[in-house]
C-alpha cells in the first residue's frame, strides 16, 4: 500500500511540476509555428514529436496540465466550499426541515447524468474554462456534502460532542471546532478521487469543444485536434492521452494511498 | 412495501418537475432568438415575429413552459425549428442507434467484469488478484474517447478488422450495424468494466467474511462451490444497483464517443441542435435523458428494496 502511495505521488509531484515550470520555461515557444516541422515523431530535439502546426508536444502538454490543474482544482473547491458547510449544517440539525432539503437537494442532483448537463450548461452559457469548471464544480456540491454529512452524523453521536455540547457550545463552534476537523482526512482523500475525476471531465469537454479556447491548450483539445491525423502520426493522439491517464492514475494511487495513510479502517471502502 | 414504492413514485415525480423546470430555464436564458438565428442578419422584423408565431416563441415563458411539458406527457416533443420535423420523431430515429450502442456496452461491461472480479475474489492478495486490480486502476483512468481514438488506430487503420467510424443502418443487417457499433461500445464499456468488476470483487469479498459462508463450507461445499451457491448471488444486489447506475454514465458517454465514431444518435443530435439554437430538441433530449436516468435509479431502487427489506427504512 505504501508503494500506491509513493507512485501516485510521485506521478502527482510531476504533473504539477511540468504545469508550473511551463510559467517560467518550456522546451519550445508553444505559441510560435513551424510548418517545416510539422508531425515529426519524437526525437532529440522534441522528445514528444511535433503536432500539424509544428509545436513541440511536450511543451504543450506542459502548458496543458495548467488548464486541467486549474479546471480541476477549482471545481473541488467550489464542491468543498459549498458541499462541506452544507453537510454540517444537515449533520448539525439532523432530522430537522434543513437536514431535509438538504439531503433531498443532493439526492436530485445526484439523478441527474452529469455530464450531460455539464454539456448543457458549457452549450448554452458558452464554451469556456470558467464554465467548465462552474459546471463540474456544481456535481462536486452533493459529493462532499453527503460525504460530509455522513461522517459527521456519526461524530455528532460521539462523547467529545457531548462534552462540548454539556460545556454550552452552539451547533455551529461545535461543527467548526470539533466536527470538521475530524472529517478533514476524508475530504482529502475524497478531494483527490474529484480533482481526477475533474481533470477527465475538462479533458471530455474540451474534446468536444466546450472546454478551454484556443489559444489556451489543453490536453482535450490536442486529441481532438489529433483525431484527423492519427493515420499519419499517432503520436500526436498517444502523447497527450497518456498524459491524462498518467495524472489521473497517479491522483487515484495518491486518493487510495491516502486513505490507507490516514484511516486504516476505511481500507477497501471504494470500489 | 407498498408505501416504500409510493414514496419514492412521490420523489420521483418531484425529481423529474425540478429536472424538467431547471432545464427549461437553462435553455431559456440561451443567448440567441432561434427565430433570428434562422433568418439570418438581414431578415426583416416582421418576418421574425411571425416567425416567432409559428414557433411558438410568442407566448410567456410559463405558457411555452406549461405547452412543453404537457406535449412530452403526450408523446408530442414538439417541432424542430431548423428541420420542422416532429422532434419524438428525430429523437426516435436517433435512439435506435444511441440506446443499442449504451446495452451493447452495458453487455460487454458485464461480462468483462464479473469473470475479473470473481477471479479476483477468488484469489484475493495473490498476484492474479494484483493483476485484475492494476488493470481497474488503468481502466478508470483512461478517457473513454481517448481509448476510442487508439482502438481506432489499431483495429480500423492498422489491422483494418474495423470501419473508422459511421454507421451503415440497421437496415444494412444486424451484422453490419452491430460492427459499426463494436469498436464505440468497447470504448465505452472498458471504464464501467473496471468499476464493475471492483464493486463485485469487493463485495465477494465482504461475503466470503460472512458466517453463512463459513457454514456452507463447514457442511462440505468446496470454496467454489460455497462462492458460486451462496457468494455471487448475495453479491449481486451491490453490483445489480451499480449496473443500474452505470446506465447514466453510458448514455452520457455516448454522446461524447458517438462524435469520435461520427455516429448519428441522441449526442450528435444534441451538438447539431446547439449550433444550430434548435432549443426545442435539446431541451427535450437532455429532459429524456435525465427522465431515464431517474426512471433507472427508481427502478434500482425498488429492486434494491424488494431484494432487501431492511432498506425500506430511509435513513
Amino acid at each position: 500500500m505504501r508503494r500506491s502511495l509513493a507512485l501516485g505521488a510521485a506521478l502527482t509531484a510531476l504533473v504539477l511540476a511540468g504545469g508550473l515550470l511551463s510559467f517560467v520555461w518550456t522546451p519550445h515557444a508553444v505559441d510560435g509555428m513551424a510548418i517545416a516541422d510539422r508531425l515529426k515523431p519524437p526525437s532529440a530535439a522534441h522528445w514528444l514529436g511535433t503536432d500539424h502546426f509544428g509545436r513541440d508536444i511536450l511543451s504543450m502538454i506542459m502548458v496543458g496540465a495548467r488548464t486541467s490543474i486549474a479546471v480541476a482544482l477549482v471545481a473541488v473547491g467550489i464542491g468543498m466550499g459549498l458541499g462541506v458547510p452544507l453537510g454540517l449544517a444537515a449533520a448539525a440539525h439532523k432530522g430537522g426541515w434543513l437536514d431535509e432539503v438538504i439531503s433531498r437537494g443532493n439526492d436530485l442532483i445526484f439523478a441527474f447524468p452529469s455530464l450531460v448537463i455539464a454539456i448543457l450548461i458549457t452549450a448554452v452559457f458558452g464554451a469556456g474554462a470558467v464554465n467548465a469548471i462552474v459546471a463540474i464544480g456544481i456535481f462536486n456540491v452533493p459529493v462532499f456534502a453527503r460525504l460530509t454529512r455522513g461522517a459527521a452524523l456519526s461524530l455528532w453521536e460521539r462523547e467529545f460532542v457531548l462534552a462540548a455540547r454539556v460545556a454550552g457550545k452552539g451547533r455551529l463552534r461545535i461543527s467548526a471546532e470539533h466536527i470538521l476537523p475530524n472529517v478533514a482526512n476524508l475530504l482529502i482523500v475524497q478531494g483527490t478521487i474529484q480533482f481526477s475525476l475533474g481533470i477527465l471531465a475538462e479533458a471530455g469537454l474540451s474534446y468536444v469543444g466546450l472546454g478551454a479556447q484556443p489559444p489556451v491548450p489543453s490536453w482535450g483539445r490536442m486529441l481532438a485536434d489529433a483525431q484527423t491525423m492519427v493515420a499519419l502520426a499517432p503520436h500526436v493522439a498517444l502523447m497527450p492521452g497518456l498524459a491524462i491517464v498518467l495524472t489521473v492514475l497517479g491522483l487515484n494511487l495518491l486518493g487510495d494511498g491516502l486513505r490507507d495513510a490516514l484511516d486504516p479502517r476505511l481500507r477497501r471502502r471504494r470500489p | 412495501m407498498v408505501r416504500y414504492a409510493l414514496n419514492r413514485l412521490i420523489s420521483l415525480a418531484i425529481s423529474l418537475l425540478i429536472a424538467s423546470v431547471a432545464i427549461f430555464l437553462v435553455v431559456e436564458v440561451a443567448p440567441g432568438d432561434p427565430a433570428s438565428y434562422m433568418l439570418g442578419i438581414n431578415a426583416q422584423p416582421d418576418t421574425v415575429a411571425a416567425l416567432r408565431t409559428e414557433l411558438g416563441l410568442d407566448v410567456s415563458k410559463p405558457e411555452r413552459y406549461l405547452t412543453w411539458v404537457s406535449g412530452m406527457l403526450g408523446g408530442d416533443f414538439g417541432t424542430s425549428y431548423t428541420y420542422r420535423a416532429p422532434v419524438a420523431q428525430m429523437i426516435a430515429d436517433r435512439l435506435w442507434v444511441s440506446l443499442p450502442l449504451a446495452i451493447y456496452a452495458l453487455t460487454l461491461s458485464t461480462l468483462i467484469a464479473f469473470p475479473a472480479g470473481l477471479f479476483a475474489a477468488s484469489r484475493r492478495g495473490r498476484a492474479g488478484d494484483m493483476a485484475v486490480m492494476g488493470a481497474t486502476q488503468l481502466g478508470v483512468a483512461i478517457p473513454n474517447f481517448w481509448f476510442a481514438m487508439m482502438l481506432v488506430l489499431v483495429f480500423s487503420i492498422t489491422l483494418r478488422w474495423f470501419g473508422a467510424g459511421g454507421f451503415p443502418g440497421w437496415d444494412a443487417g444486424l451484422g453490419a450495424g452491430l460492427k459499426a457499433l463494436t469498436l464505440p461500445a468497447v470504448a465505452l464499456a472498458l471504464p464501467q468494466a473496471a468499476i464493475l468488476a471492483r464493486v463485485m470483487r469487493s463485495a465477494l469479498i465482504d461475503i466470503l467474511g460472512e458466517d453463512f459462508m463459513r457454514t456452507a463450507r463447514a457442511k462440505g461445499l468446496s470454496r467454489r462451490q460455497a462462492l458460486w451457491r451462496h457468494g455471487v448471488r448475495n453479491a449481486l444486489i451491490p453490483v445489480l444497483t451499480i449496473i443500474g447506475l452505470q446506465f447514466s454514465f453510458l448514455l452520457a458517454g455516448a454522446i461524447i464517443i458517438e462524435q469520435v465514431f461520427f455516429l448519428p444518435g441522441l449526442g450528435r443530435l444534441v451538438f447539431q441542435s446547439i449550433t444550430q439554437r434548435d432549443l426545442i430538441v435539446v431541451e427535450s433530449v437532455v429532459m429524456l435523458l435525465v427522465f431515464a436516468v431517474i426512471v433507472v435509479n427508481f427502478a434500482v431502487d425498488l429492486a434494491y428494496a424488494a431484494a432487501d427489506p431492511r432498506l425500506r427504512t430511509r435513513t
